[in-house]
């Protein structure tokens, strides 16, 4: 059984002892123990306190011991313990982030890795610590002209919203340039932040950092003040997620897309575009803030479908099943934790099955699964060879030239 | 112990650098400051010291850019008291900076007591002159010891860990009160949450102490700066892979090195 909830407002500045007073938090107090979520969990045979035990521990006052001990590192925001909870308890949304707010506090010291993470998106507002100058560099290198709102002085109907990875990494930068590609083919009037642009703070909020997620959603939202335009989207799944089911609290009430939405909706105006022929077997990963959290199996998969060519399979687990590429909740610079605690890493896991599945691409939603799957086929054998494409670069690669 | 932490400002290198008109200083249009490395080390090992033995921990810097960020990061860390002495930091030299922090320190803003540690950073990037713990210790007539490592504190004394060039240690033991240049804490220095730093912003106080700079503010003065020159030695290779990978091949063996 698997269930979406839908994102609810919840206070800011939640803490664990008010939380107990509200619907939501009452709720967790109703949990059966019936160890759904561990069982689910990506990582729950590595945890000492999957959720189950942390509610427990909750119940019988001894959740101290839980913000001692580095069971929640392993958490990855997968929300597929929250899809699964038959009791409804909003894990991912709730629970976990707050537990994990305490564990960093009350912990000694947290990976040198994510520290660094941390750190540099306070202060250069992107994770690779990157100068805050160089975010909208990428922008001549795409293949249509990208407006910057600062310099286009005028409403716009979309505003996108880029992100770090797509903005500061050469295999990010493909799936902006194919972002840029398609909107001008469908003749859409778009403009970007440029550098005035700063991470989201997805992972700030699912990592640990209230503090760095709020010093981010304050900064973002002044300079979505500054502008107007009709509607908000963005190429980065976490993104999507935050402004989806953080922002709100902070006064956010744009309509938000993720790029693959926006794209579904003009599938009849894209179809005849694409033109290109790519002779591609296609298996799609859904990503955790699409899949899992948002409910949004479909339009990728239809736009995947609307390729001439193209076929599409299934991973053994797929929709509301799919594993985790291990990267949300800070996952993303965890790698080198989970090795030294001799943990698999999930996007090795995920491009067996997608191996499995003969196909020739692992389609993927999220700026982080290039990465991570593509690090993962360097080391996972396998003989017939096998590319990770965002949609939107599949999309691209049709339209032709 | 009665810890006291000097922090510098230098500037940040994940901005690009450039030469400003002069000639003889950085274009300060993009320029932005952090904490000079060594100095978070010394944050960090006062924090650790203080742990260990209990005390209170100071932390005096000179006016730049972004140092009340610095500050209150510190006070988030644990840092007991933060002073800033409105002198601009670049306008001193190395000597007028450690005159400085001397005053300051005997003044009675610092209180040099018994069981007094001074920790500054070993040395600072922006000029690697490393001195100003060495003129400070002169100044004020105390014990020093730069490049440390590691401080352990032994019968009211402290053993330290100096680091020489070629992976050389030595071990001093150092009576109270010293300075000491610290390289490298015996720790990473520890992460403070977001949340907190924001929160000592509203709660805690910078005090400032009025020192007047020497007169003699600069010993040295920049006749030019320059980004380094390209010497055109290097030699670059074109082609396909295969054709590259075949001729770096032949070059190493024609140099002797495989």
């Amino acid at each position: 059984m698997a269930v979406l909830l839908e994102p609810e407002l919840e206070q800011k500045g939640s803490t664990l002892e008010t939380l107990l007073q509200t619907p939501d938090g009452k709720r967790i107090l109703t949990c059966i123990q019936c160890g759904t979520c561990a069982g689910t969990c990506p990582y729950g045979e590595y945890m000492e306190f999957p959720p189950r035990r942390i509610i427990n521990m909750l119940r019988r006052g001894r959740i101290e011991e839980v913000f001692k001990s580095d069971s929640m590192l392993r958490c990855v925001a997968c929300y597929a313990c929250m899809t699964k909870c038959p009791r409804g308890i909003r894990l991912s949304d709730i629970l976990l982030p707050l537990v994990k707010e305490q564990t960093l506090i009350n912990h000694p010291s947290i990976p040198a890795e994510l520290q660094k993470t941390l750190q540099n998106t306070l202060r250069y507002g992107n994770p690779m610590g990157e100068s805050s100058r160089k975010r909208v560099a990428w922008k001549v290198t795409a293949p249509v002209p990208v407006p910057v709102m600062a310099e286009l002085q005028r409403p716009v109907d979309v505003l996108w919203f880029v992100e770090c990875y797509t903005a500061y990494y050469g295999r990010g930068q493909d799936n902006s340039r194919a972002t840029a590609k398609l909107l001008n083919a469908l003749g859409i009037d778009f403009a970007i932040l440029g550098n005035e642009e700063k991470c989201a703070g997805d992972c700030g909020q699912l990592t640990w950092e209230s503090g760095l997620f709020e010093t981010l959603t304050d900064y973002n939202m002044e300079i979505f003040k500054k502008y107007k335009f009709n509607r908000l989207i963005t190429g980065d799944a976490h993104a999507y997620n935050a402004f989806r089911i953080r922002y709100p609290m902070y006064g956010f009430n744009y309509r938000v897309d993720h790029t693959h939405m926006l794209l579904a909706e003009k599938l009849e105006q894209l179809k005849p575009k694409l033109t290109k022929k790519l002779n591609y077997t296609v298996t799609y990963h859904d990503s955790c803030c699409l899949g899992r959290r948002a409910g949004m199996y479909d339009e990728p998969r239809a736009l995947l479908r609307a390729i001439t060519g193209v076929k599409l399979v299934e991973m053994v687990h797929n929709h509301a099943n799919a594993i985790c590429c291990g990267g949300g909740g800070g996952g993303m610079w965890l790698d080198t934790f989970f090795k030294s605690k001799n943990m698999e890493r999930l996007s090795e896991r995920r491009v067996k099955e997608a191996i499995a599945t003969g196909a020739d691409v692992l389609a993927v939603s999220c700026p982080y699964e290039i990465f991570r799957f593509e690090d993962a086929l360097k080391v996972i054998p396998h003989e017939k060879p096998m590319i990770v494409r965002d949609v939107v670069e599949l999309l691209a690669e049709s339209l032709g030239d | 112990m009665n810890l006291i932490v000097l922090l510098k400002m230098v500037p940040d290198t994940v901005e690009e650098l450039n030469v400003a008109s002069d000639g003889k200083s950085l274009d300060s249009e993009y320029l932005r400051f952090k904490l000079n490395d060594p100095d978070e080390h010394a944050l960090e090992e006062a924090l650790l010291l203080k742990e260990r033995v209990g005390g209170k921990v100071t932390v005096v810097a000179l006016d730049a850019p972004e140092v009340d960020d610095v500050l209150f990061m510190a006070l988030a860390k644990g840092a007991d008291r933060a002073v800033k002495i409105p002198a601009d930091q670049a306008s001193l030299g190395t000597v007028a900076t450690a005159r400085m922090f001397a005053t300051f320190l005997a003044s009675g803003g610092g209180q040099i007591t018994p069981d007094t540690l001074v920790l500054p950073g070993s040395q600072a990037i922006d000029d690697l002159e490393g001195e100003v713990a060495a003129y400070l210790g002169e100044a004020l007539s105390l014990p020093y010891v730069g490049v440390v490592s590691s401080v352990s504190p032994v019968n009211g004394k402290v053993v330290v860990l100096k680091e020489f060039s070629g992976g050389m240690r030595g071990e001093y033991e150092v009576t109270l009160p010293a300075v000491l240049g610290i390289q490298s804490a015996e720790k990473p220095p520890r992460y403070v949450p977001v949340a907190k730093v924001r929160a000592v912003m509203k709660s805690a106080k910078i005090e400032t102490a009025d020192i007047a700079p020497p007169e003699l503010a600069k010993a040295l003065v920049v006749e030019r700066m320059y980004k380094p020159e390209a010497a055109g030695r290097a030699q670059m290779l074109e082609g396909t892979p295969e054709d590259i990978a075949a001729r770096i091949a032949g070059l190493l063996t024609e140099r002797g090195i495989i």
